[in-house]
């Protein structure tokens, strides 16, 4: 199990940026890490071999409110800010990329959507039961044959004897084979792209699971498949029009995993420090060794340029001045940095750092997962040289 | 439940006012350290944290308590402003309101057990609750001194704490077993292990502590009875060695002649 270390965990803050943070925003923070340390950290390992995703938890992610936290109360989300978000992200994902993806799902792929494009009746009916996780949702965008490119989707909502009918499959969708509803965007008779509220149970509706995952083990994905399901109108989102509306709730993930991927580059920095200092070889612990000592300096600065990246994004958020490319830079460069700090922690940690004991193989292959959905770690690449240049280099 | 089971529990179970007692300890974490030729704890770096019996097993089971029967519940904290930030989260677990006796410099537990006692005899509180110690000084003497200055009873280590009506029915761990007591209302009881279990509050209890009323009210200004004169760390631990199970006779030999315990 990789709790070895986790009760002493307290956190990175090698610049003080806890003085940037609000008593509440510090108190969420340290709610979820406590959370996460009570009900993830005993178990995670365990579910990661036996690629299962730990169910019980659903309920507790609502009780707690990592459901919708910065959903307005009154629908039954936290009414949080986007700092707070981030902490709660973080926190998560300290636990695993996986719990942190259902939340991260739920929170800014099938909640957002709903909060944003939905009827008021939508919201009235959905929100309150995902913010307490008596609905599991998932989100489908990404289709069998268009990833990055999903203004090329098949899948198609069309209108024919004054029903709608919903053809098609989405693919690598988190929480698919156990959510209760998904938010699916599909094209229109004329092309346009448009969103709709699926339910379990809708006739034609299935969700197959994908096997043989190396990565989000404790998470479950799967697919969305639509066989001419008849969508009722009360279903489809009145005020999501075009590409711009799935692709404002990615923003919204984006910002969450740029703030998550500091939970796994901290879970693993830390089991590294610690480990280092207690292992001895050539009569001295590996931490008074020069190249070990490199290694951890290097990965807490890298850590920390990302914490106050995320801190910027959250601060811009909060004011309402942010654009996708500044996130799409966050994203890229904090789950590189993870990854990056996951591989070097498992090879400070020798053939100990490969086991369960220590959680370094179980991040680095969720950040492997991490660094690819969400827009590609290339495709955000593209989207700063856009900003910078002006010039579209994607097709 | 029906209507005559209503009038029953409403009878039954008086609507009580609570006041918890609630410390700032350094966090578990924290490498101790002294100032001031070793007279002074050194604050710098510390995080501070709530004491885990105050807030573990006194505060949530008296909002257990509230919960189940009505009332209202006090968290009373002894301190500087800087403690705010960790009172809120005695709010946010549930706490209906705070009051910060705005001590600043150092006090023991006469003087903090002589500050808490002007707020307990204002307030008219029927049950006092508080940790049965603090995890740094593990004094356990505060709620003694508290009861007697405010002259209620006192019942120390309790570990399970139930009440109907005015009285409460007390379990306290003793020596090879436990023992079994009832009290009336009002009284000072310390919590221990078993008491209840701890709640990790949610984003809804932290937004809520918020706006929950946390009064500052100024000091009795009354002194403390002892002063430290010094501090001093354990000694360090020494370095193991392994003996054989083979060789019994060189443990008895190291054991006699090198630590000297036989």
């Amino acid at each position: 199990m990789s709790n070895r270390y986790a009760s002493n965990f307290r956190g990175f803050d090698y610049l003080q940026l806890d003085e940037q943070l609000t008593t509440e925003q510090k108190l969420i923070r340290d709610s979820i890490r406590n959370w996460v340390t009570q009900s993830v950290v005993p178990i995670i390992e365990d579910c990661a071999e036996r690629n299962e995703f730990p169910k019980q938890l659903i309920k507790e992610l609502g009780k707690i409110g990592a459901f919708g936290p910065h959903i307005p109360t009154e629908y039954g989300g936290g009414g949080l800010d986007a700092i707070s978000y981030g902490l709660i992200m973080q926190e998560l994902e300290r636990g695993d990329s996986g719990i942190r993806s259902c939340a991260s799902v739920q929170s800014s792929l099938v909640m957002y959507p709903i909060w944003k494009f939905g009827s008021e009746e939508q919201k009235k009916n959905y929100l309150p039961k995902l913010a307490s996780g008596e609905y599991l949702g998932s989100f489908g965008l990404t289709e069998p044959n268009h990833g990055s490119d999903p203004a090329s989707m098949e899948t198609k909502l069309i209108q024919r004897n004054g029903k709608y009918y919903l053809s098609g499959a989405k693919m690598w969708i988190t929480n698919a084979p156990m959510c209760d509803i998904a938010v699916v965007w599909a094209k229109n008779e004329v092309g346009h792209v448009v969103g709709c509220i699926v339910e379990r149970g809708m006739p034609g509706f299935t969700t197959p699971s994908i096997q043989g995952k190396w990565s989000l083990r404790a998470s479950i994905t799967g697919e969305l498949i639509f066989d001419a399901v008849e969508i009722p109108e009360s279903h489809i989102l009145p005020h999501a029009k075009g590409l711009k509306a799935p692709l404002s709730c990615l923003s919204s993930a984006r910002f969450g995993i740029a703030c998550g991927a500091l939970g796994a580059a901290m879970d693993c920095l830390h089991h590294a420090i610690e480990y280092s200092k207690e292992r001895t070889q050539f009569g001295k612990p590996l931490a008074a060794f020069q190249l070990t000592q490199k290694k951890l300096a290097e990965m807490l600065t890298d850590l920390t340029k990302a914490q106050l990246l995320s801190l910027q994004l959250g601060k811009l958020h909060i004011e309402g001045k942010i654009t996708p490319a500044q996130i799409s830079m966050g994203k890229r460069n904090n789950v590189e940095m993870a990854l990056r700090i996951a591989r070097e922690c498992r090879q400070i940690c020798g053939a100990m750092g490969i086991s369960q004991d220590f959680p370094f193989m179980r991040h680095a292959m969720n950040l492997e997962s991490v660094i690819t959905y969400e827009g590609t770690h290339e495709v955000h690449l593209l989207i700063t040289g856009m900003d910078i240049t002006g010039i579209n280099a994607f097709e | 439940m029906s209507k005559l089971a209503s009038h029953f529990l409403i009878n039954k179970n008086k609507f009580m006012k609570f006041l918890v007692c609630i410390s700032l300890v350094p966090d578990t974490t924290t490498k101790i350290s002294f100032v001031d030729n070793d007279t002074k704890f050194n604050n710098d770096k510390v995080q501070w944290i709530l004491n885990p019996y105050d807030e573990w097993y006194a505060l949530v089971r008296a909002l257990e308590l509230k919960e189940a029967n009505g009332g209202n519940v006090t968290v009373v904290n002894v301190g500087p402003a800087e403690n705010d930030q960790v009172i809120r989260k005695a709010l946010a677990i549930g706490a209906d309101d705070a009051i910060r006796i705005d001590v600043t410099g150092d006090a023991d537990s006469f003087a903090i057990a002589s500050e808490i006692a002007a707020v307990a005899k204002s307030g008219g509180y029927d049950m006092i609750l508080l940790g049965k110690e603090t995890i740094n000084y593990n004094g356990s003497n505060l709620g003694g001194m508290l009861a007697e200055l405010i002259d209620l009873p006192f019942i120390s280590y309790a570990s399970k704490l139930d009440v109907a009506g005015n009285t409460a029915t007390i379990e306290r761990d003793i020596e090879g077993g436990k023992e079994v007591l009832t009290a009336d209302v009002p009284f000072v009881i310390s919590c221990a292990k078993g008491m209840a279990e701890a709640r990790i509050p949610n984003m809804k209890g932290i937004m809520s502590a918020k706006t929950k009323p946390l009064n500052v009210v100024a000091p009795q200004g009354v002194g403390s009875l002892t002063s430290v004169v010094k501090y001093e760390l354990p000694p360090a631990k020494s370095a193991c060695k392994m003996i054989s199970a083979d060789h019994p006779e060189e443990l008895i030999r190291l054991l006699h002649e090198e630590a000297k315990m036989i």
